[in-house]
């Protein structure tokens, strides 16, 4: 189906305007829009214009690299990818239990990851427009002149996101790109001086968490109106839930409200989230467009990441996101619940609750315990759900009798939040661009929309064999002379 | 220098007499870098990465017998640059992905590269197809990593006295085959704890469920270099050499 603005009438009477590249996001993407000679906006598309592939070069891979592999999708979240295959290997391997000491190891990655790439978002890439304005001086919005106009807040982002990174090397080995999961458990515990290593700062990085929490508050609350209207819409979201309804990161059952915050599915368990949720692919973009399937094309799309999980949780299991969680609801009477620009603020709650986390998880001594790997019948199909930092992160694998993957289908958060964001890029090109001179400053509005959402674009593009395309050759005056296409389903006709 | 010694590099090294260049070197703890040389195997000589100068004349160290007062350069700049050259074909003519390699780590292939400082593959990589044989229950053959040392075969015909594996084709074309009727592994006599198994010096043949149970920091190449450490790996390989 088709979005209002996703598709232009006429489009060779129109000009073309583009965003490109999309700066201060992970990966490449650009913005199109057409306008007609008073600038009126006619369409507006966010492409994602890199591919990568690797549901499909897997194919006839042994399991057990997977998760190591599949972790590069991505060198800000690997640890997701890492973490979401590692579920999904627990499966083939027969381990439906991990060991307590697997289990809080990996808990604890899980949270230095949270953290370290929501300080890495926050403070390196979102806080520049934050912080100046969305169309202050371009030589100066970027994290060197965050830097340079408030030192302190740029110390305590790289301290923050260095602090995330210990937690994961010290849990999987390396930074980046680690090996700490494998099929059924762990392959190392946390040893008494590590523990302390990682104790030494954490007060630290608790209070810097809270005091980003109350920056992007003040931040936020100081222009209620213009922050909870920038590219307004309203939404459904999904996210994962605890048994209990508690915010959990790691583990849960799958949970929607609709944009009313009406229940549409709760407690589901994500090894059937095909029965949940389908995909559509569209011509444009390398990326999906996911749906809830009850709910159909165009009114099935839906919300994931920070600000989804502050809607669907019950509550944060850690007291100082709690209460943060509480008044962010609160606010406004609940007007910050569908804002785009909300998920700044849901972020950083979130990244108090891993510091919080982190704290808790560092008392437990299950973290020392020697019995790292649980193993039990062997299954062809593995489900790996995981809420990574920009939200659900689905890694589904089947392989054969020899071990090798044969299937692999990946539903990363970015590509969840496709159609929101192409809603969001819509409304701040009607709302603050219809019918006016285009600068640089207007343009970068569009850019902090899809920002809000921190896309990782390198995460989000697999579909290889899948996609939909339409070649064109059009003569100089725009008339189409030749056009060949492929459908879906791989079929192409001229 | 008298009697049974021979000079590397400018130091004395005994030898018995019998002993090749890289026996006497590796009795004496010198390190000579190589991959299809095995101190429990008769010499081979086909990956020339032990190539020495042996008094002048370039010499394979694994098959050229020690004389009495041999001189031979072996860490020199000339030597080291021939052998990362050796080595960056061997990268380029397989497909070896360092990064989800579960053999990262313990990998002699890997470890040589770093010893011999080598930071790019330089050649253009081939990326031949090559057959990934997952039939056998307990071990994986990967042909992509193979660099055919041919370790496996002669560890099988004279150790296991199974001759599961062989070399076919030439030049270019050659290729690690499996001796049975459906040419896969699933159908030979093969155990898990055969010496073909464990005496992979990289990722080819490898024992399934054990991928990544070693932590990053504790593989045997994080220690140390492989000139201290040797090829040691645990369960798996051979004694320091």
């Amino acid at each position: 189906m088709t979005f209002p603005l996703e598709t232009a009438a006429n489009p060779e009477k129109l000009k073309r305007v583009a965003i490109e590249p999309l700066s201060r996001v992970e990966g490449h993407g650009k913005v199109t829009l057409l306008l007609d000679d008073d600038n009126r906006v006619h369409q507006a598309r966010l492409h994602i214009v890199e591919f990568r592939g690797f549901e499909k070069f897997i194919q006839g891979r042994p399991y057990w690299e997977v998760p190591v592999l599949v972790q590069r999708l991505c060198g800000i979240c690997p640890v997701s990818h890492h973490l979401a295959a590692s579920k999904a290997m627990d499966l083939l391997v027969g381990a439906k239990h991990l060991t307590p000491t697997a289990e809080k190891l990996r808990r604890l990655m899980h949270l230095g990851q949270i953290l370290q790439s929501h300080a890495l978002h926050f403070f390196h890439l979102a806080s520049p427009d934050l912080l100046f304005g969305f169309d202050s001086e371009v030589a100066k919005r970027n994290v060197v002149g965050v830097a340079a106009a408030f030192p302190d807040v740029a110390k305590r982002g790289v301290l923050l996101r260095k602090y995330g990174q210990e937690v994961i090397r010290i849990t999987a080995g390396k930074r980046i790109h680690g090996t700490g999961a494998i099929p059924g458990g762990v392959n190392k515990n946390l040893n008494p001086e590590e523990r302390e290593y990682l104790r030494r700062d954490l007060a630290q990085m608790i209070a810097w968490s809270r005091d980003a929490v109350n920056l992007i508050k003040r931040v936020y609350t100081e222009r209620p109106e213009f922050h909870n209207g920038f590219g307004h819409f309203r939404s459904s979201f999904m996210s994962l839930a605890r048994d209990d309804g508690a915010l959990d990161l790691y583990h849960g059952g799958l949970r929607a409200r609709d944009e009313h915050g009406q229940i549409i599915f709760d407690h589901v368990d994500y090894g059937h989230y095909w029965d949940y949720i389908h995909e559509e692919v569209k011509t444009w973009s390398y990326m999906k467009f996911p749906f809830i399937r009850s709910r159909g094309k165009e009114q099935g799309w839906y919300r994931v990441g920070p600000l989804a999980r502050m809607n669907n949780c019950d509550f944060i299991p850690t007291p100082l996101a709690d209460a943060e969680r509480r008044e962010f609801l609160a606010f406004g009477g609940g007007a910050a619940r569908q804002a785009n620009l909300a998920y700044h603020w849901a972020r950083m709650i979130e990244m108090l609750h891993a510091a919080e986390g982190i704290a808790g998880l560092l008392d437990d001594d299950d973290l020392m315990g020697t019995d790292l790997v649980t193993r039990g019948e062997k299954a062809l199909r593995g489900v790996g759900v995981i809420e990574a930092p920009r939200g659900t992160l689905i890694h589904h694998y089947r392989i054969n009798e020899d071990d090798q993957v044969v299937r692999a289908n990946l539903i990363v958060s970015t590509t969840h939040n496709n159609q929101a964001m192409n809603e969001a890029v819509r409304q701040v090109a009607m709302q603050y661009l219809d019918g006016r001179n285009l600068t640089e400053g207007l343009l970068n509005h569009i850019e902090v929309a899809i920002r809000a959402y921190d896309p990782c674009l390198s995460c989000a593009t697999h579909a290889l064999g899948k996609m939909p395309l339409e070649v064109e050759l059009v003569d100089g005056a725009g008339r189409q002379i030749d056009c060949l296409a492929k459908d879906g389903d791989s079929s192409c006709a001229a | 220098m008298s009697g049974n010694a021979i000079s590397i590099d400018g130091v004395a090294v005994a030898f018995e007499p019998g002993q090749t260049i890289m026996q006497a070197a590796e009795a004496a703890g010198v390190y000579i870098p190589h991959l299809c040389h095995h101190p429990e195997f008769a010499p081979h000589g086909s990956c020339k990465l032990c190539t020495v100068k042996v008094n002048g004349r370039n010499g394979a160290s694994c098959t050229v017998g020690a004389q009495p007062g041999m001189v031979v350069e072996n860490n020199t700049a000339e030597l080291n640059d021939g052998r990362r050259a050796l080595t960056q074909m061997l990268f380029v003519e397989g497909n070896h992905f360092c990064p989800f390699c579960e053999r990262s780590g313990n990998c002699q292939l890997q470890a040589v590269a770093y010893f011999l400082n080598m930071t790019s593959p330089h050649f253009e990589h081939f990326y031949p197809p090559r057959e990934v044989d997952a039939s056998h229950p307990e071990v994986l053959l990967d042909r992509n990593r193979c660099i055919l040392c041919e370790l496996c075969v002669r560890a099988s015909r004279e150790v296991d006295g199974k001759n599961v594996f062989g070399i076919a084709g030439r030049g270019i074309q050659a290729r690690l085959v499996v001796n049975s009727h459906s040419g896969r592994l699933g159908d030979t006599g093969l155990a898990a704890t055969d010496k073909a198994v464990q005496v992979c010096p990289v990722g080819a043949i490898i024992r399934k469920g054990t991928a990544f149970r070693v932590p990053v920091g504790k593989r045997l190449y994080d220690q140390a270099p492989i000139s201290e450490v040797g090829t040691h790996v645990t369960g798996q390989g051979h004694g320091k050499t």
